[in-house]
Formats: C-alpha cells, sequence, structure tokens
C-alpha cells in the first residue's frame, strides 16, 4: 500500500466516531489516517469505501471536528511495533504506552512509543555471516526481563536473505543497525531490532501447526483436572456479570504455567485493570520468583475509552503473542471480554446502516470470531523449536442466555468450554464453573490422553472420566429426591447425591481469595483427587437418610480444612489422620 | 441563554422530525450546542453541510423558519466552591432562586482517567447496614447500584447511605424525579444539616425526559472538581438510571437507528459506562463514588438496563421484600460488591469473609428447606434450623433498618451460628471457630 504521494481527503461527514472522508487519490481498506482538528491528529482506520467516499472510524471522541478538515492517509494498516521491552508495559488498544502519558486525563490524539529509543539491551547473536535466513528466523538475543528475547528477521520480509554482517556481542539501543541481509539478487536490508506487523494479519512464521497435546496446568481445579486446556489450546469463558469470569481469569493469569501472559482488558472495568497493575508487581511468579508483572504486559482499552480502539486491542493483544511465540516462548493470552469487542462491531455496523445479523450484530460475526481464535495454537517453529498461545476469552452474554450470538459463535471457535452458572454463583460455588455442561474437547484426542497418561499417572484419565460420572449420577439423584422427597427415594440416592456435593465441594469449589487454596499444582491435584475417589468408591452404612447428610459434611469440611492448609504440611496431615478415622468408623 | 453578536443566525430548516431538525450551516463542530427557537439543541450528524442537531425539549411547535445559533461549544458548566448547596437543572442554570454561579467553564463529558493514574479503591464505607457492610462492603471509589422495583423505597435507603457515609461531598443526579422526592431529598439534607455540602442536578417528571440525558455528565463534572481539584471525597447519587437509558432509546428511535435488546440503542453498554467509569479512587485522596438506583420491572434484571448495567458496575444491591419479616432487605443472594474483597477481613475482622460465605450458604440451605415445603415433602431436622437461622438472619441482619457496627454483625452471625447449627455445618476455617465460636 506504500504510495510516492500521500493520499490526502476532506471531512465531508460525521455521525458519532464514523467519519466520511472525501478523497483525493487511492486508500485502502483497514489503511490508517490522521484527521486534523486544531493541534490534534485523530486516528481513524478505513472499513468501507464508496466511490470517493472513504468511511473510517475514527478512535478518539469526535467532539470539536468540522467537515472540510484536513485527512491524510498513511499508506499502512494499523500496525504494532515489535522488539525488547514490551514486556510490563501497560498500552491501550493501539499499544500506545499509557504510563508515558503525561496529566490524569488521557488526552485525545495524544500517541506515545511502545518502546524505550534509549535503553541499551544486552545483545547477543545467534547467527552468523554467511547464514541463510528467512521472515521469523533468530538473529540474536537480548536479555528482557531475564527472558531470551529473539531479535528475528523481520515477518514482512519475503525469500531467503543471506546474512552478510551482525554486530558483535554488546550493549545496543533498538534502534541501532545490528545486521545487515542480502536478498537473492545482491540488495541489503539493514535490519534494527525493531519491526513492525499488521494487527489484523497473522504472524505465519513457522513451520507446522500441530494439534495441541501438552496439558497447560493452571492450578485451577476444575479446569486442570476435570477440562483441562492445553498449551496452544484455545477455551472460553462464557457467565452472566457477577459470576466469576474476571477473577477466573485473572487466577489463571496468576498461576498458569506460561514464559508470558497477556492481558487484554477489552471494554471492562478499568478498577479490574488497575488491581493487576497493583497486585503483580508484589506477586511471586511460582516458577521463576520474579515479580508476575515481568512476565506480563497489559493491554488495557476499558469500557471507557474509545470504542474503535476497543476492536483494534484485542488484535494487539494477539499480535505481541504471535511475536513471542515466534521466539520459542509460551503463551497466555486473555481477552476480557470478547463480547465488548463484538459490541464494538456492532456498534460500527449500525452506523455503516449495514444489514443486521442477529440481535443487530454484524452478519460475519461468526467468521471474525474463527479467524481470531484460530491465530492461537502450539507451532513448530522453523528451527525446530516449539512455541505456544493458548487463548482464553471471556464472553458476556446478554441476559445471561447463552443461545446469544457472542456464546454460539465462540462455541464453535473456541474447544474448551467454562460455563458460569448463576445458581453456582449465588451460592457461592466458586469457580462457577458448571461442571456437567463445561467440556475440554481436548481429552478426547489421543495425544492428550496418552500426555496426562505418560505425565500425570496411566489411571489418570480414568479416575478424571469417574469423577465426571459422579456428579452427573449426583445431579440426577437430587433431581429424583426433589421429585419424589427424602424419603421418597431410597437411602442409596441420598449417598449417591452426597458423593457428588463431595465431588463439588473438595474439586471443584476453590477459593481463589486464599492464599494456599487459590492454586493447587497438578500434584496436589491428584493426591486430592485420589483421596476423594477413595470415599466415593466406599461404600458406607447409614441407617437414615438424615445420617447420609450430617456423615458427608463432616466428612467435607476435613477435606476443606485440608484445602485450606499447605499440602503435606503438619496441619494437613492431621486433618487427613481424622478424615481417615471418620471414614473408618463407617464403613460397612 | 447567551448570544454573542456575531454569531450567525440561521432561519431555514429544510427537516424536522419528532427530536431532531436538520439545515445548512458551515463551520459546525460535531457534539457543538445551539439554540433552536430558542430551545437547547446538540449537534448529533454532519453530512457536508446539512447539520442535524436534537432539540433536547423536543421539536414540538418548532417553525421551519425557526431562529437557530451554534454556540461553538459543547455543553458546559461553570465549577467552583460556590456549587455546594445549590440546586440546578439539567442544563446546569440554578433552580432554587439564588445567584448564578461564578467559576471556571468546563465542558461536561470530559475524557477518561488514564488507567495507570488511578490508584486501587481501598477505603471502607461504613453505612450501618448489614446488608451492605456485611455482605457487600461498599468502597470509595466504587460504583454501584440499588436494583429495585419501583414500589422499594430506594430513594430513601441511599439518602441513609449518602448521609451516614463520611464524604467531602455529595452530588445527586435526579433524573426523571417526582416532585415528591425531589422535596423528600431535599428535606432529608436539609434536616441532616447536610445541605451545605449537596449539590443537585435534578431534571423532575415535569422536564422533558431527552434532556435527562445531561445530568450525569453535569454532576460529573462537578464530582471531578470537588474530586481532582480539591482532593475532596464525593459521593455521586444517579436515580433513576432507568429512566436515564430510556431517554437513550427515545432518542436512537426516533432517530432511526436500529435497536438492539429491548428497544434499547447498540451503544447502551459504552453509553452506560462512561458514566459510571468517573467512579475513581486518585492517588492523590480525591475519589469519586456513584451509587445509583436501577429500577427494574416486575424484578427482570435479564432486561438490558439491568444487565448492561450489571456488566459495567462493580456489584449490586438487590432490594426485595421478605415477606416472613415485612421488611425490604438486602437480598444476599441477587446483590454483590466486587470490591467488598479489597476491604473485608483486612479493614475489618479477620473473620469476615468466612463468616459471611458461610451465612450465605446456610441462607441459601433455607431456600432450598422452604421449595421442600412448598412441594409439599416433609422437612428434616436440619431443614428446620435452616428455616429458623434464615428468618432470625433477614430480621436482625439483612433488613434494611438495621444500623449496627461491623463487629456487632460479625457477632450476631456467630450467636446465629451457635444457636441453630454445628461447628461442620458451619465449615469454617478451625482457628476461627476456636476463636470465635459462641454456644
Ligand atoms: N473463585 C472465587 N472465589 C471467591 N469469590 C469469587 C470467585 N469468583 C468470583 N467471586 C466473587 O464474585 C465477584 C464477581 O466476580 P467477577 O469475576 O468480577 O465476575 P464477572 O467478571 O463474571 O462479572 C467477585 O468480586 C467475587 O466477590
Ligand atoms: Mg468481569
Amino acid at each position: 500500500m506504500a504510495r510516492e504521494n500521500k493520499t490526502t481527503g476532506k471531512v465531508a461527514g460525521i455521525v458519532a466516531n464514523l467519519v466520511i472522508v472525501e478523497v483525493d487519490g487511492p486508500v485502502g481498506q483497514n489503511e490508517i489516517c490522521f484527521i486534523t482538528l486544531k493541534e490534534e491528529r485523530l486516528m481513524a482506520e478505513v472499513i468501507k469505501v464508496v466511490g470517493k467516499h472513504a468511511y473510517v472510524q475514527v478512535f478518539e471522541s469526535t467532539r470539536g471536528l468540522k467537515a472540510g478538515s484536513l485527512v491524510e492517509f498513511q499508506g499502512h494498516l494499523l500496525e504494532v511495533t515489535l522488539g525488547p521491552g514490551i514486556l510490563s508495559r501497560n498500552y491501550d488498544g493501539l499499544q500506545n504506552d499509557l504510563d508515558k502519558m503525561e496529566g490524569v486525563f488521557l488526552k485525545r490524539g495524544e500517541y506515545t512509543d511502545p518502546l524505550n529509543r534509549e535503553k541499551l539491551w544486552p545483545f547477543k547473536p545467534l547467527a552468523k555471516p554467511g547464514d541463510t535466513l528467512a521472515a521469523g528466523d533468530w538473529l540474536a538475543e537480548v536479555d528482557e526481563n531475564d527472558m531470551p528475547h529473539k531479535i528475528m528477521v523481520p515477518f514482512k520480509l519475503t525469500g531467503r536473505y543471506t546474512l552478510k554482517s551482525i554486530v558483535p556481542e554488546g550493549v545496543y539501543t533498538v534502534d541501532h543497525k545490528i545486521a545487515v541481509i542480502t536478498d537473492s539478487e545482491g540488495n541489503d536490508t539493514e535490519l534494527t531490532m525493531v519491526q513492525k506487523w499488521p494487527v489484523k494479519l497473522a504472524i505465519r512464521a513457522y513451520k507446522e501447526k500441530p494439534r495441541p497435546f501438552k496439558l497447560l496446568e493452571t492450578g485451577v481445579r476444575c479446569m486442570d483436572t476435570l477440562n483441562p486446556i492445553t498449551e496452544g489450546g484455545t477455551g472460553f469463558i462464557p457467565g452472566p456479570f457477577g459470576t466469576g469470569k474476571t477473577v477466573l481469569q485473572h487466577a489463571i493469569s496468576k498461576q498458569a504455567e506460561a514464559d508470558i501472559v497477556i492481558i487484554a482488558a477489552c471494554g471492562e472495568r478499568a478498577n479490574e485493570v488497575v488491581e493487576v497493575f497493583t497486585e503483580f508487581p508484589e506477586l511471586d511468579d511460582p516458577r521463576t520468583g520474579k515479580k508476575l508483572i515481568e512476565r506480563t504486559i497489559i493491554i488495557a482499552n476499558t469500557s471507557n475509552m474509545p470504542v474503535a480502539a476497543r476492536e483494534a486491542s484485542v488484535y494487539t493483544a494477539m499480535t505481541i503473542a504471535e511475536y513471542y511465540r515466534a521466539m520459542g516462548l509460551k503463551v497466555l493470552l486473555m481477552a476480557d471480554s470478547t463480547s465488548r469487542w463484538a459490541q464494538a462491531l456492532r456498534e460500527m455496523s449500525n452506523r455503516l446502516e449495514e444489514l443486521p445479523g442477529p440481535d443487530a450484530f454484524p452478519m460475519d460475526l461468526s467468521a471474525i470470531i474463527s479467524n481470531f481464535y484460530s491465530r492461537a495454537g502450539f507451532v513448530y517453529l522453523n528451527n525446530g523449536e516449539t512455541g505456544s498461545i493458548t487463548f482464553i476469552g471471556t464472553v458476556s452474554p446478554a441476559g445471561g442466555n447463552l443461545k446469544e450470538p457472542v456464546t454460539e459463535s465462540t462455541r464453535k471457535a473456541a474447544r474448551c468450554f467454562y460455563g458460569l452458572n448463576q445458581g453456582r454463583a449465588d451460592s457461592k460455588r466458586y469457580p462457577a464453573i458448571d461442571p456437567i455442561d463445561s467440556y475440554s474437547k481436548y481429552l478426547e484426542y489421543p495425544e492428550v490422553q496418552a500426555y496426562l497418561e505418560k505425565n500425570v499417572s496411566e489411571k489418570w484419565l480414568g479416575d478424571v472420566l469417574k469423577a465426571k460420572d459422579i456428579l452427573l449420577r449426583g445431579k440426577e439423584a437430587m433431581e429424583q429426591i426433589n421429585i419424589l422427597g427424602d424419603d421418597g427415594v431410597p437411602i442409596t440416592f441420598h449417598e449417591r447425591f452426597w458423593k457428588s456435593e463431595l465431588i463439588d465441594f473438595v474439586i471443584l469449589q476453590q477459593d481463589a481469595f486464599d492464599k494456599i487454596d487459590s492454586s493447587s499444582p497438578m500434584k496436589r491435584q491428584q493426591y486430592m483427587l485420589a483421596k476423594v475417589l477413595e470415599v466415593a468408591d466406599a461404600s458406607f452404612s447409614f441407617g437414615h437418610f438424615e445420617d447420609v447428610s450430617s456423615f458427608f459434611k463432616t466428612v467435607i469440611n476435613q477435606f476443606k480444612q485440608m484445602n485450606y492448609s499447605e499440602f503435606k504440611s503438619e496441619g494437613f496431615e492431621r486433618y487427613e489422620n481424622e478424615l481417615d478415622s471418620i471414614i473408618k468408623e463407617r464403613l460397612n | 441563554m447567551e448570544s454573542q453578536a456575531f454569531q450567525k443566525v440561521y432561519t431555514k430548516l429544510t427537516n424536522i422530525t419528532k427530536a431532531t431538525v436538520t439545515l445548512k450551516a458551515d463551520g459546525v463542530g460535531y457534539d457543538e450546542i445551539a439554540t433552536v427557537h430558542g430551545r437547547l439543541a446538540q449537534v448529533v450528524k454532519i453530512m457536508g453541510n446539512d447539520i442535524t442537531l436534537q432539540i433536547f425539549e423536543g421539536t414540538e411547535g418548532i417553525p421551519t423558519n425557526a431562529e437557530v445559533s451554534f454556540l461553538g461549544r459543547p455543553p458546559q458548566l461553570k465549577v467552583s466552591d460556590e456549587l455546594a448547596g445549590r440546586f440546578f437543572n439539567a442544563f446546569g442554570e440554578p433552580i432554587d432562586g439564588g445567584p448564578e454561579i461564578q467559576g471556571e467553564v468546563r465542558d461536561i463529558g470530559s475524557p477518561s482517567v488514564n488507567p495507570v493514574r488511578r490508584k486501587q479503591p481501598s477505603n471502607l464505607i461504613a453505612t450501618g447496614i448489614a446488608g451492605i457492610d456485611l455482605n457487600n462492603s461498599l468502597v470509595s471509589g466504587q460504583k454501584i447500584p440499588f436494583f429495585a422495583d419501583p414500589d422499594q423505597p430506594y430513594n430513601q435507603v441511599m439518602a441513609m447511605v449518602a448521609l451516614r457515609a463520611k464524604t467531602d461531598k455529595i452530588i445527586l443526579g435526579g433524573m426523571g424525579l417526582t416532585n415528591d422526592d425531589y422535596l423528600y431529598f431535599k428535606n432529608v439534607f436539609d434536616n441532616a444539616g447536610a445541605l451545605d455540602r449537596i449539590i443537585s442536578f435534578v431534571n423532575t417528571t415535569e422536564n422533558p425526559p431527552v434532556e435527562r440525558l445531561l445530568v450525569p455528565d453535569m454532576a460529573l463534572t462537578a464530582a471531578e472538581y470537588f474530586a481532582v481539584d480539591k482532593n475532596e471525597s464525593v459521593l455521586v447519587l444517579l436515580t433513576d438510571m432507568t429512566l436515564f437509558a430510556d431517554a437513550l432509546s427515545i432518542v436512537s428511535n426516533r432517530m432511526d437507528q436500529i435497536p438492539s435488546k429491548d428497544s434499547m440503542p447498540g451503544s447502551l453498554y459504552s453509553d452506560l459506562a462512561r458514566i459510571y467509569e468517573k467512579a475513581v479512587q486518585f492517588p492523590s485522596g480525591g475519589s469519586i463514588t456513584i451509587i445509583a438506583v436501577t429500577t427494574l420491572s416486575g424484578g427482570d434484571i435479564t432486561h438490558a438496563i439491568p444487565d448492561n448495567t450489571g456488566y459495567i458496575t462493580e456489584g449490586q444491591l438487590f432490594l426485595r421484600r421478605d415477606s416472613e419479616i415485612g421488611k425490604v432487605i438486602v437480598d444476599p443472594f441477587r446483590s454483590l460488591s466486587r470490591l467488598k474483597q479489597l476491604v473485608v477481613g483486612k479493614q475489618t475482622r479477620e473473620d469476615h469473609p468466612q463468616v459471611m460465605n458461610s451465612a450465605i450458604r446456610l441462607y441459601a440451605d433455607a431456600a432450598n428447606a422452604r421449595t421442600k415445603l412448598e412441594n409439599g415433602f416433609d422437612l428434616t431436622d436440619y431443614d428446620e434450623r435452616t428455616l429458623k437461622f434464615a428468618r432470625e438472619y433477614s430480621d436482625r441482619l439483612l433488613a434494611i433498618d438495621v444500623n449496627v457496627d461491623t463487629d456487632t454483625m460479625l457477632d450476631i452471625s456467630w450467636e446465629l451460628f451457635g444457636k441453630y447449627f454445628n461447628k461442620a455445618e458451619v465449615a469454617i476455617r478451625e482457628n476461627l471457630v476456636k476463636k470465635y465460636w459462641k454456644n
């Protein structure tokens, strides 16, 4: 789209943040332009072209904008800037560094540099002159918060190159000319540590994208144990407001076994981002002992920030994720909430007076969502190393109705479904993931099954399926009890129900705000599931149905005390011993 | 209304709808205000030199040769300490017979606070109402609505909360208030001797509904003045946001926009978020807390207005009449304060989080027992105990007429636990049970 002369235009119409521009030359779909408003320059993106009119969505408020204002087109799409120094940054949806902005309030038309241009980075070459290279190949490594940040051949370059020269080990700024590469025709290209990439396009600098097969530990029991997500997998969390979507995502982002965590706060509350700003610099990364913030990138486009930038924010986050994946890292990407992104699409589509689909969302909503989810995944890079993007998005269904278009479209795209249930949230059974309706398609993948068998235990999968079965049978028993009454069913129904309650209280429920209970490593999960199933497998003798509930309440209470204690600590073992004798007394 | 000598006056309207007029004019800015036939209007669409204006009062009686002058600015409010104690209409004009305000002119609907310049809210707001302080603690800088059917005493509860909260300023944004409610607020604040720290922007049922759209921005512009310029803690009361949203839908329907759910505009979420997100804690000490009212129809929270609100605000306080005790309670199931975990057990006693959760769980068991009873089944001994517990819990803690401190609320909870249950049934962490259990 690069042109000799910049295309310009004049504002011809304004409806909220949709501006119609009369242009004097060629423009491209999704091209970026700047609209002049007194001293301010407002960034906008072309979303439709009709004859001489380009329809652009403005990433800012258009208050005070007049017809006739000058517009300059940039000849490129919305891009992010990629290079060392992205980790621990707080960006807005367009990758402006929020910390670099002055004053308490966001200023319209203020765009800040995502990178630090002065900082000197310790640089180590990985390639040597004469090497043949292609886009995405590793040239060098710099140390970014102890993470080996790879400097790569820019993704935009096509074809094969020969490395002509590379600077020696040392410290350099990101803009330093660190290498020269030569194409097959003998033309040289100078490279720095910085490159740009248009956010709406996927970075495909990898050899192969197999089906994900490795478990990604999150420390959340009802995910890891019951419906595990994989490294490079996709999942979504739909739920009415207040059922725990954000708390669950934050828990996962604190505990998950990832090298890099990217949090895209898309059209949600500013205070929730502040919580991350405040807590992550204090919290330790359990695997590295460093602070969590050092492996985290925040893209904050909260609900009061411009709507068009909200849509951009998820793409910005995904592109940064792809950049780090190309370095051979395990990236976890969280977007809260993808419904706000869909709503931003809806607002714009309505302003464009497009023919609306269901609930006035754009007709191609499903395709847009699938396309986005498909950018996640586990990959083999060209050099044989692996990298992954695990993506989990929340969905905020209107009226809590899972039949609405965003939930339905996402269901087609994501492989794990963690449905939050209002009833569970109301009775404080957190995390409120519905154990019956939720699923992980990965459990059906033979390669995942083989992985679990090898890395967790041989009987693990069987135990998990058994636990699911107990939950289902417990639910059925409860329904019968509700229909026929406590004494209208055999005592075994009560036992069945309470065994499912046992799994619910001990395995499913987890207090996200308790220091110990909040995160449960796989070893511990394995131990607890085995212990719970021991009780579930046992046959007890009860004289009356009321004995069943009071016995299981005691057992559950004992298990809960274990959950609140340090694994295998003295207290933990004391509760366990007490539990064992309580159980023994009741055994047949 | 202001008029300046050099302003050009237009007198030829090309189009008139129920809410808007269109005319040809040059050099007009988007969002700018104008007067049309003496009525305030705002630019909502520009197409070449066709300017469409939304008339807040409606277009009844406007002729095609009406006089139109553009003011070259968005809606504004004059801010200064003189605002304190005063009553204004939706345009920021005094309605209490007092003098015009002298002060700095500010555009309303100002930009958002940079999220990295916010501080995490951490100051507990005690109200004495256990349904709030025990189960849904409020924190300054929070935004939270009451969800209530129109026959609930939400304005009374809100006024009570406002007066008990220790804040520097209270700003009332009244939208579609009945004249009686308006006078009620005036009286309560006056009787409490608090009038000098109260500022009100009021649109009553007697005013045109579309004017309401300006009320939250007026109230919040005043709030930002006190919170940012004066580092004060400000409590903003917005009642009734359902009527605000209704006004949004009136405008969008009249402008032929495609409605989404419940005939609300597709932008409802963003429109409400822009207002509620003004709630903030600043590092310098100033804060804006928003307590709003969203009236429901027949308790339906899936309607687009409460639904979008719930997705935006930091919880909701659900008022419900408990027929067993004959009092209005703060319903522990549907109510939620999302910021409570920042203060409970930290600024309140250590046992607070667990006591709160256990009591609600037992209250939920009582609800199940009640269903059993209604379905004609026998109750177990445990069921009977939960029912007795629920009744006393509701009466002594959930009812809105309770006014005690948080430690007392916790003590009452332990008393009820001990009275009706054994330790395993309450299932609280052992070290807390040892310390607080009452027989
Ligand atoms: N795992 C959990 N443990 C304890 N409380 C929780 C948990 N998940 C959610 N909650 C409670 O529910 C509230 C709402 O959760 P949140 O994640 O903000 O909901 P959503 O994002 O679905 O609207 C939280 O503020 C918290 O009080
Ligand atoms: Mg949330």
